[in-house]
């Protein structure tokens, strides 16, 4: 890997991917001149239950999904798009995602690696599609199980929107994790542990709190994510070269049920603090949690400043 | 939800098509592509209902200064009209781009 030998690069002289639309996004994490979009906004594929509805449909239905390479071998980018209807999961939008994995799939399974990317900037499942979404949902976090046997599955979460509801689920199941201390990563949303919980457990607006317990920093410091990154486009497609170049060696998250088990029952809810779930859960933590090294942050160029707060 | 549909004379055939925007708060998308008749065609899908009479006044506009024969889509999500002559523009620059870029010998329609 030659890579780490790329310099961080000055402010001013960055791209910011969290500006990026989902479109921009696919084609920054590919090599350059490889994009090549599937079901783009000319196929038409909306969805046909948002008109039912009195709402304007996109003509992707907000995924975007791109072929092309990443250090030259063949990947596919699935891009959500935030801006409309908040990245939220319709049935096309998830089928689409679906698709490009399952078709990624075959493609292994025939001794054609394919790599996977899910650029993941989603409130969850889309309220007005409802049980179509879910469905849709439970297909693409299988599609991710299947295809994590024979290449890594790397998502991305750099924000602003974050990575909520059932596509949380799907983001925990990915091999790799790259985020931004943008990023957000977590079941429920702020707005929505308030309003169901009250304000006195969480206040939806104590921003600092809520990246304190969901942010990109410390998903990575308590190893729930894997590779913190600046919100730099080179520096996240370097981020995602690595996350492949690591192979599939070690355990998922996901199937590390003792380990999990074990740091929850360490946990009390009364007490806990932003540092506690980071000494429980942090990947070589205390006691010989840690499996393998492959859980451990990873630090790429423009990773760097890992705070504690 | 309100469909708005409008028409005006073209001067020359296009050979490229483009998309910009998003259909996100305050925005919208646009989506050009060559038309097969001598016209102009514009359709609207918006969000806010009651505003036709500015979607005339805006498209009136542009069509008399370009003259492309082209199928405009439009997904309006409460865009402003500046906002949506911006992004009318950036189509019809998106066009022209991608022709260029496709070596045809695609016209300038603007200007």
């Amino acid at each position: 890997m030659t890579d780490h030998d790329v310099t961080v690069a000055p402010f001013i002289a960055r791209e910011s991917f969290i500006e990026l639309s989902a479109r921009e996004r696919a084609r920054a994490l590919l090599d350059t001149g490889t994009f090549r979009e599937l079901l783009g906004p000319f196929d038409r594929l909306t969805s046909p239950w948002l008109p039912l509805q009195g709402i304007v449909c996109q003509a992707d239905d907000g995924v975007v999904i791109a072929r092309g390479t990443i250090d030259g071998a063949p990947a596919v980018v699935a891009a959500i798009e935030s801006a409309f209807q908040g990245g939220s999961i319709g049935e096309v939008a998830g089928s689409k995602i679906a698709g490009a994995l399952e078709l990624a799939l075959r493609d292994c399974e025939n001794g054609r690696p394919v790599r996977p990317v899910i650029v993941f900037e989603t409130g969850g499942v889309r309220l007005q599609e409802a049980n179509l979404g879910l469905a849709v949902i439970a297909e693409i976090q299988s599609a991710i199980v299947s295809l994590r046997r024979h290449v890594p599955v790397v998502g991305v979460i750099a924000g602003m929107v974050g990575c909520f509801g059932g596509m949380s689920l799907a983001a925990a199941l990915c091999t790799r994790l790259v985020m931004t201390r943008q990023g957000r990563l977590g079941m429920n949303g702020p707005e929505v542990i308030e309003q169901e919980a009250g304000i006195d457990e969480l206040d939806a607006s104590d921003r600092l709190r809520i990246w304190q317990l969901i942010g990109g920093a410390q998903r990575v410091a308590s190893g729930f994510a894997d590779i913190l990154v600046e919100d730099d486009a080179s520096a996240i497609a370097t981020a995602v070269h690595v996350a492949f170049s690591q192979g599939i060696d070690g355990v998922h998250r996901s199937e590390a049920v003792e380990r999990y088990l074990d740091g929850l029952a360490r946990i009390d809810p009364a007490t806990v603090t932003p540092e506690t779930m980071r000494a429980v859960f942090r990947p070589c933590g205390t006691a010989g949690t840690c499996h393998d090294t492959a859980d451990e942050p990873q630090r790429v160029p423009g990773a760097n400043r890992e705070e504690s707060q | 939800m309100e469909h708005l549909t409008f028409e005006y004379p073209a001067q020359h055939a296009i050979t490229s098509r483009a998309h910009v925007g998003v259909v996100g708060s305050g925005d919208l998308e646009v989506l050009l592509s060559p038309n097969d008749t001598m016209r102009a065609q514009v359709a609207v899908q918006t969000s806010v209902d009651g505003y036709g009479h500015i979607w005339k006044s805006v498209l009136d506009r542009f069509f008399s200064r370009y003259t492309g024969a082209v199928r405009v889509e439009i997904n309006d999500f409460g865009a402003t009209p500046g906002v949506v002559s911006l992004r009318l523009a950036e189509a019809v620059e998106a066009a022209q781009a991608a022709g260029d870029a496709d070596g045809s010998t695609d016209q300038r329609g603007t200007r």
